[in-house]
């Protein structure tokens, strides 16, 4: 191990060492407050070193991992949003007599893996990576147990998790058999030297594979038509590990596809770009459509986290022209950072008005929440207008930013589809807004702390960065992947 | 680029063809006398006790996966030994991080009483 290999895991290592310390002192701890607390020490700490590193690249483990603009800047958002889950488990977890120290182990852990995922250069690292964040999932998912539904939850998701990780593995090894290496460089300098046809390289079988990896990595994302599982999980999940995995989870798995598929598999662009396409579309489309017909809003939320996984995927299309790849990869990142401060905030609203018991939880229950709490109601608003995209927040200029690097790749139909689909989704997000404030009803929610500094700093962000959202964009643009 | 598979494609239709005939001539021709002493499951030529689908305790469960934990352990080290003096001192302390990590599962299943078997 050189001194660059060093400062290139630093942040993980430090997360690493710090949670096992953690596990060990909470075994000590009686009031799990402190382990909260603790955990996110160590997620500010981690979080501190990782922004040390701006303005770094380096390739370290002998191109095992990347460390670049592109790394930090989802590392960065991936911590933010590990603090926001912990601000809004604290009493939750409390409330829902669940609270056990192990929760805060299991997504620190969580969130090593997906850091890892943010610096995998090679794709065996990818697969170690994509276990080590889906695990503690599946743990936390059945957390609430002995609860049926949570239990599920954590069933189902880790038979599909574990049936889709086989995916990425099958794809990593035919891609190790069509052009003998692992590594995303030596996987393209390979493609580039063959010109396509000679040597080892074997154009079909690193297309299957590819294929295959996509799979995989859609499953995690939850795309159109891996994304069977995520209304089950997401219900019967504890309502913060659902508002940590719709956040958590996606940012990785973006992360991953983005690094894979801009840096080693550009060569496959004429054939996967139409296929991305129509998942795109379709999960666009299936989304929003089917989040009509729910009334249980973790359900709807759900699909509602299904479709902008779509919006997302618009990002990728254009991932083999080199000319507006960096417009996109900044458009999405950009998303990615809308997305997850909504969704925090939407499912710290949900988390206010939930009782034990999986009460509260209906769309029906939100009826009179602007008259008594207007702040809570107000905060909620901003939310269904950023997931819908309109003004004044984050989620009209994240899609504007989309739709524009769509656009510029030359895939009209595609951001026709996303204005049609917003349209759509409006429906759905604005019934909420409707039954808040004009229907009668006797909404109860729950007075936190930190769930309502969560909530209510969210949606003032929401609003405040969509004014001036350019500082973002020009971050999200700087974070280039490294090209080795 | 297909054609070079024909032949494993070829295989795999013959030999699954052969088995499919094989059982389906020896359904067809042979002699069928049913009687409860043939009807019974097979174990080793003892007499059943008890029904196939027993629950089994979740404790050995447990067990399981503690054993892997230091299954993994004996893994590692076996070819760590075998290579210990070109690794020298790096070998050394990555074998010691290897160890502290695993030491923190053991101690935690120990304090949570998973080696006690009530």
């Amino acid at each position: 191990m050189t001194q660059l290999d060093f400062i290139t895991v630093l942040p993980i290592a430090f997360l690493t060492f710090w949670v096992c310390a953690l596990l060990l002192a909470d075994l000590f701890i009686k009031r799990k407050g402190l382990t909260a607390v603790l955990a996110a020490v160590g997620l500010a700490i981690t979080l501190g070193l990782t922004l040390m590193q701006v303005g770094r690249s380096a390739l370290g483990f002998n191109g095992m991992l990347v460390l670049d603009g592109f790394s930090i800047f989802v590392q960065t958002l991936l911590l933010l949003s590990g603090l926001l889950g912990i601000a809004l488990a604290y009493g939750y977890i409390r409330r829902m007599k669940i609270e056990r120290g192990e929760y805060y182990g299991l997504l620190l852990f969580s969130i090593i893996g997906m850091m890892l995922m943010a610096q995998a250069a090679d794709l065996i690292m990818v697969f170690l990576a994509l276990e080590t964040l889906s695990i503690p999932l599946y743990v936390l998912a059945a957390f609430a147990r002995p609860n049926p539904d949570s239990e599920e939850s954590g069933l189902k998701y880790f038979l599909l998790g574990a049936f889709a990780g086989g995916f990425v593995l099958y794809g990593i090894a035919l891609i190790y058999g069509a052009t003998g290496s692992t590594q995303l460089a030596q996987i393209i300098s390979v493609v580039n030297l063959s010109g396509g046809f000679e040597g080892i390289y074997n154009p079909t079988l690193m297309l299957i594979g590819a294929a295959l990896v996509l799979v995989g990595l859609g499953f995690k994302v939850a795309a159109v038509p891996f994304h069977m599982w995520t209304p089950d999980v997401y219900q019967g999940a504890p309502t913060a590990v659902t508002a940590f995995m719709a956040a958590g989870a996606k940012i990785a798995g973006f992360a991953a596809l983005l690094r894979v598929f801009a840096l080693a598999f550009p060569t496959l662009s004429a054939d996967l770009s139409p296929v991305l396409w129509v998942i795109s579309a379709l999960t666009m489309f299936g989304g929003n459509l089917i989040a009509i017909s729910q009334t249980n809003i973790k359900r709807m939320l759900a699909y509602s986290s299904i479709a902008h996984a779509g919006y997302i995927l618009m990002a990728f299309v254009p991932f083999g022209d080199p000319k507006v790849l960096p417009v996109s990869v900044a458009a999405g990142l950009f998303y990615l950072v809308a997305y997850t401060l909504t969704n925090f905030g939407t499912w710290g609203v949900v988390i206010a008005l939930e009782k034990a018991e999986g009460k509260g939880l209906e769309i029906s229950d939100y009826a009179g929440l602007g008259r008594k709490y207007p702040a809570l109601a107000a905060a909620m608003t901003v939310f269904m207008l950023s997931l819908t995209g309109m003004p004044p927040t984050l989620g009209l200029v994240g899609k504007f930013y989309l739709f524009r690097a769509v656009l510029e790749g030359g895939y009209v139909w595609l951001a026709v589809i996303g204005v049609i689909t917003s349209l759509i989704s409006a429906y759905y997000y604005l019934r909420v807004v409707v039954t808040m404030y004009m229907h009668e009803g006797e909404a109860q929610t729950e007075r936190e702390f930190w769930l309502g500094l969560t909530t209510l700093g969210a949606a003032v962000l929401t609003v405040l960065i969509s004014l001036t959202p350019q500082w973002l964009f020009i971050l999200a643009k700087d974070a280039v992947l490294m090209l080795f | 680029m297909l054609l070079e598979y024909i032949a494993i494609g070829v295989l795999l239709f013959l030999a699954t063809a052969v088995a499919a005939i094989a059982i389906f001539l020896g359904e067809l021709f042979g002699p069928k006398r049913k009687s409860d002493k043939k009807a019974q499951p097979y174990e080793s030529g003892m007499l059943p006790i008890g029904p196939g689908t027993r629950r089994m305790p979740v404790r050995f469960y447990l067990i399981a996966v503690l054993f892997i934990l230091f299954d993994i352990e004996i893994v590692f080290f076996l070819p760590w030994a075998v290579v210990f003096r070109q690794l020298g001192l790096f070998g050394l302390i990555e074998m010691i991080i290897f160890i502290g990590i695993l030491l923190v599962g053991y101690i935690y299943a120990w304090k949570k009483g998973a080696l006690e078997w009530e």
